[in-house]
């Protein structure tokens, strides 16, 4: 995919997100019978926020993505900017492009 | 967006399909990759196969609502999303997806636990249309009252400090995780729940699953472990006699058991099977009208756990007078050189007259007997490895 993004340490916190700013984010196959797209807009301070957001917009996709206890599940990974996330807490910029990614293995 | 929904592909009319499920017998079957559905004719001598449903999905278990006769659950997951239940109200036709599927409740202190699989299924009481209970992996109990929709964890026992300490963690459970099975409900009283946990013993509820309390006296355990720790025990899947609600059996990793309430004490009727075969495997299956028969499906369990049918010769076993004797029944399975067995949700059967059985293997092969065992027909090859067999019959 043509990533080219600006890297973190470029934002400013003018870049910070607010309510109403959209973000791209990648969608892996697995999860395409949520949304149909292979990349999705959502809102989002954070990607906690971000992942409410998507399941509001395709609801079931978050549990299959993150348990019951907030953490990432087994082989689903975030990135944001090219960059591995586990804080779901951490703030998002406007210019920010979230992956979600699942890592395949197993028979 | 409306939830995810899964519309099936098939070549059939949809009118013809519909029209099989509701007027004849139906096998449910819940495999590795997914789920198939086969429509039998009147005389359960020809299938048609409807699927694969959700391929690539794990299915652990399928089960139709005989309450209402049209509503599927199905308890999925793949590789590595999260697990769920999707639904139909069609008979299979479209799913959806439940809105809030089985999960623990979430601990402040980072200590909780979270569902990897919903492995059982059971519909509850013919008096409480909607309601059902699942059993999870890791072991948890759940309860749905809205069809299957929204789910609501028993913290009672999920989250006890004793029901916990008896679950114990994911390495004291079976290769992929233990699991909570084989939840029954009386047909007497709704409020008279049984369960039983692959690790930590079987329980008994009288009050709606208020409180459990266990029921494992009678059950040996692995020798030279303690026989009173509830922990330590490990029932693989436990009947309730349709027409004695009073007598149960059960498979169990150590032995063959049966339980005639109101005594508390499971007597070991497995030692009456044949010594070369012994008493361990996984599924039970009872007699829906006579409850002194009842079917097993013995395994390997010796040395390492070979898992697999003994000396590669599969057979079922019935006995017909509550395990005094058994009596091999193979005729039309391979006589040889076949190294597969039947998991504990993998044998079932229908309550037709001469009984049907049916059981899927873990090579992905269906069998049914339509004469209670007599004689074995295979009536699909090559599915995925089977998990789980039920039957839905014609109302």
């Amino acid at each position: 995919m043509p990533w080219k993004w600006r890297k973190r340490d470029e934002a400013t916190n003018n870049d910070l997100c607010s309510a109403n700013d959209l973000m791209k984010v990648s969608i892996p196959s697995p999860l395409l019978s949520y949304t149909n797209a292979r990349e999705v807009e959502a809102h989002g301070a954070t990607l906690s926020a971000l992942l409410a957001d998507l399941d509001r917009l395709y609801p079931g996709l978050r549990f299959r993505v993150v348990d019951e206890q907030d953490n990432m599940r087994p082989h689903m990974r975030l990135f944001v900017n090219n960059e591995q996330v586990f804080d779901l807490t951490q703030a998002l910029h406007t210019t920010d492009e979230v992956c979600l990614v699942q890592a395949l293995s197993g028979g | 967006m409306a939830r995810t929904t899964v519309k099936v592909v098939r070549k059939k009319k949809q009118s013809t399909r519909t029209k099989n499920i509701s007027g004849r017998t139906s096998v449910l079957v819940a495999t590795r990759k997914g789920a198939w559905i086969f429509h039998g004719d009147a005389a359960r001598k020809t299938w048609k196969a409807d699927g694969p449903h959700f391929l690539g999905h794990i299915i652990n278990h399928l089960v139709l609502d005989p309450r209402d006769g049209r509503t599927l659950l199905a308890a999925a997951k793949t590789g590595h999303l999260g697990p769920t239940i999707f639904r139909s109200i069609d008979r299979g036709r479209t799913w959806k997806e439940a809105t809030r599927p089985p999960a623990f409740a979430k601990a402040a202190d980072g200590s909780g636990r979270a569902v990897d699989h919903t492995f059982w299924l059971t519909p509850c009481h013919a008096n409480e249309p909607h309601t059902w209970y699942a059993g999870t992996s890791p072991q948890g109990l759940f309860r749905s009252s809205d069809g299957g929709d929204t789910w609501t964890p028993f913290s009672n026992v999920n989250d006890d400090p004793q029901y916990r300490a008896w679950m114990g963690s994911v390495q004291d459970g079976t290769p992929d995780g233990p699991k909570m099975h084989s939840i029954i409900v009386d047909p007497r009283d709704p409020t008279h729940l049984y369960f039983a946990m692959s690790g930590g013993g079987v329980h008994e509820s009288m009050d709606a699953g208020k409180t459990f309390k266990p029921l494992v006296q009678g059950m040996e355990v692995v020798g030279g472990f303690d026989a009173t720790n509830v922990a330590f025990h490990d029932p693989h899947c436990v009947r309730m006699c349709p027409s004695n609600p009073d007598r149960l059996y059960q498979q169990n990793h150590c032995g063959i058991y049966r339980l005639d309430r109101p005594s508390n004490v499971w007597v070991r009727i497995g030692n009456n099977m044949p010594k070369r075969v012994g008493d361990i495997g996984f599924p039970m299956v009872v007699h829906p009208r006579d409850a002194d028969t009842a079917w097993v499906f013995p395994m390997d369990g010796q040395t390492v756990w070979p898992r697999t049918s003994p000396d590669g010769k599969p057979a079922v076993f019935v006995t017909r007078n509550g395990g005094k004797r058994w009596q091999r029944l193979a005729a039309g399975l391979p006589e040889g050189q076949a190294w597969w067995t039947v998991k504990r949700q993998a044998m079932t059967a229908d309550a037709q007259d001469p009984i049907g059985l049916y059981f899927g293997t873990t090579s992905g092969d269906l069998w049914m007997s339509r004469d209670a065992g007599q004689r074995w027909t295979c009536i699909a090859r090559n599915l995925p490895e089977i998990y789980a067999v039920e039957v839905a019959e014609a109302r």
